[in-house]
């Protein structure tokens, strides 16, 4: 429980923009992968401008009373002319069906990429709904002020945008620069420590999207900024632009090495997947311009190896089969690898079996489906490679590196051949 | 029955395949760098750049045609998923 009282009425930020949000205190774990240890806001936005009145972003469903009674502190419904989603995850558009309801005449202003997002929200028909795509460049006047939009996508969805207000140099941000962190004072030079909080919610939220924070970024930096309003946790007054430059800090590759990275994973019971990994390792370290490591998951956590796959240009993982499928360490460090972007990585799978050999096309298809590519078919061996074998291990190794280097030939194959 | 001939430029890999065959069929089985969400022409992660022989793929589909558009893609982008080949042509992942 908090011992801080929260204000019910709308909370004024700027001249023209008042939060209406809500506050969930007592939340404790976000969309099933988040822990929040203080709870986190959902944080709404009224814009009052000379011609109207504009919503920006509403909350999660049951926090919808909460927002109307803030809202209808600051506006009636008629004046309310627009409503602009950032972001159409059901935490910020809880409210939206209501609102809807009550202010019929509003406009809705979102990203192309989220109108099949909203039809699917609102169950309603194209027809029905009065919505205008917007992207970078478009903006939306309110008579003393504008609002202009950004095309940000992947942030952490595809429609998200950002949305600017250019007379008060205030940027509602969507989910990014946000966390969770609920505090009755609202403003981040007011409210308590949430340097944990910030990184954190990076670190699950945004972190798989780091090319699409650069992105956004090269495109907010030149703004003039006095303040960030996200969507979750403190309204950034207090040197909005050190988020901005923190963000930059977290996407940017630490990368040191110049040569691409091969990092081969495996766990073994009897040795025998061992000894392939060390083929495998033998084999790609034949190709120069690729630096190959080689891991074995028994002696190591999991973090650390989810930081090195986030920088390492492919994997190879083996795994014996046990029970008609992989072990648990293996499926452990795949489901781990959510946070980070793998698109277009190279994968692989190998692994020594005694009976059945499933484990192998099991991981195959679990790397496809985290969107790595996977150019070399998996090797399996039943029980204990043989010298042959190992040297099938050592030229699967090879192909493997060389495909990563580019240093293999142009291919012609026909459709019976794959 | 017709064949032809279609080219991965992302991984310099050229295929052989029956007319008909959707890129989808045979762009993992070669580890080309398009990559797959849905699988149903629903979330325009397999959007593909096709660099020859546009008019050597199935038309899109009218939803298909909505995706290209939700997600502002050019005339020569396609969803692998749904792209059926007709003809050669040369593709690579957008």
């Amino acid at each position: 429980m908090t011992s801080l009282t929260f204000p019910d009425c709308a909370i004024p930020i700027s001249n023209r923009v008042h939060w209406i949000g809500a506050f969930d205190p007592l939340l404790r774990s976000f969309d099933l992968i988040l822990k929040t240890a203080n709870g986190t806001t959902y944080n709404a936005y009224l814009v009052r401008g000379q011609q109207g009145v504009a919503i920006i972003d509403t909350v999660k469903e049951e926090f919808a009373e909460e927002f109307f009674k803030r809202l209808e502190s600051v506006a009636n419904y008629d004046e309310i002319t627009l409503i602009v989603l950032n972001h159409l995850e059901p935490d910020h558009t809880g409210a939206l069906p209501e609102l809807l309801k009550r202010a019929p005449q509003a406009y809705l202003y979102i990203s192309h990429q989220a109108q099949s997002m909203l039809k699917g929200l609102l169950k309603l028909d194209e027809k029905q709904l009065q919505f205008k795509p917007v992207t970078t460049g478009d903006h939306v006047d309110l008579g003393d002020c504008t609002l202009e939009f950004f095309h940000t996508p992947y942030l952490h969805w595809p429609d998200t945008q950002c949305t600017y207000l250019r007379e008060e140099k205030l940027l509602f941000s969507g989910d990014v620069f946000g966390c969770h962190f609920c505090d009755a004072r609202l403003f981040n030079d007011l409210v308590g420590d949430f340097r944990f909080s910030f990184d954190y919610y990076y670190a699950h939220i945004m972190r798989p999207f780091k090319k699409y924070v650069l992105d956004a970024l090269t495109l907010l930096e030149p703004l003039a900024l006095d303040l960030i309003a996200p969507t979750h946790g403190p309204v950034l007054r207090d040197q909005p632009r050190r988020y901005l430059q923190h963000y930059r800090t977290l996407s940017t590759p630490r990368k040191e090495v110049v040569d691409k990275t091969l990092l081969i994973f495996y766990i073994s019971a009897y040795g025998n997947t061992a000894r392939m990994a060390h083929a495998i390792y033998q084999g790609a370290s034949t190709v120069t311009g690729l630096r190959v490591s080689i891991f074995d998951l028994q002696g190591g956590e999991v973090e650390p190896f989810v930081d090195l796959i986030e920088e390492a240009d492919g994997i190879v993982l083996g795994t014996p089969t046990i029970n008609g499928d992989a072990v648990k360490p293996i499926w452990d460090l795949l489901s781990s690898l959510a946070v980070v972007n793998l698109k277009g990585k190279v994968g692989a799978a190998f692994g020594s079996y005694g009976w059945t050999g499933e484990a192998v096309n099991m991981i195959e298809s679990r790397l496809r489906g985290l969107k790595l590519r996977v150019p070399v078919p998996g090797l399996r061996i039943k029980l204990i490679p043989t010298e042959e074998e190992l040297a099938t291990c050592q030229t699967f190794g090879q192909q493997l590196a060389e495909t990563m280097t580019q240093k293999q030939a142009v291919r012609e194959l026909d459709f019976s051949q794959i | 029955m017709s064949k032809a001939q279609l080219t991965f430029s992302d991984i310099d890999v050229t295929v052989t395949v029956p007319a008909g065959v959707r890129v989808i069929e045979i762009s993992e089985k070669v580890g080309s760098g398009i990559v797959y969400g849905c699988r149903e022409g629903d979330c325009g992660t397999c959007l593909m750049q096709v660099l020859e022989g546009w008019n050597n793929l199935s038309s899109p589909s009218v939803l298909e045609d909505k995706i290209l558009r939700e997600l502002m893609a050019g005339k020569h982008y396609r969803l692998a998923c749904q792209a059926q080949v007709l003809g050669d042509v040369v593709v690579k992942p957008a």
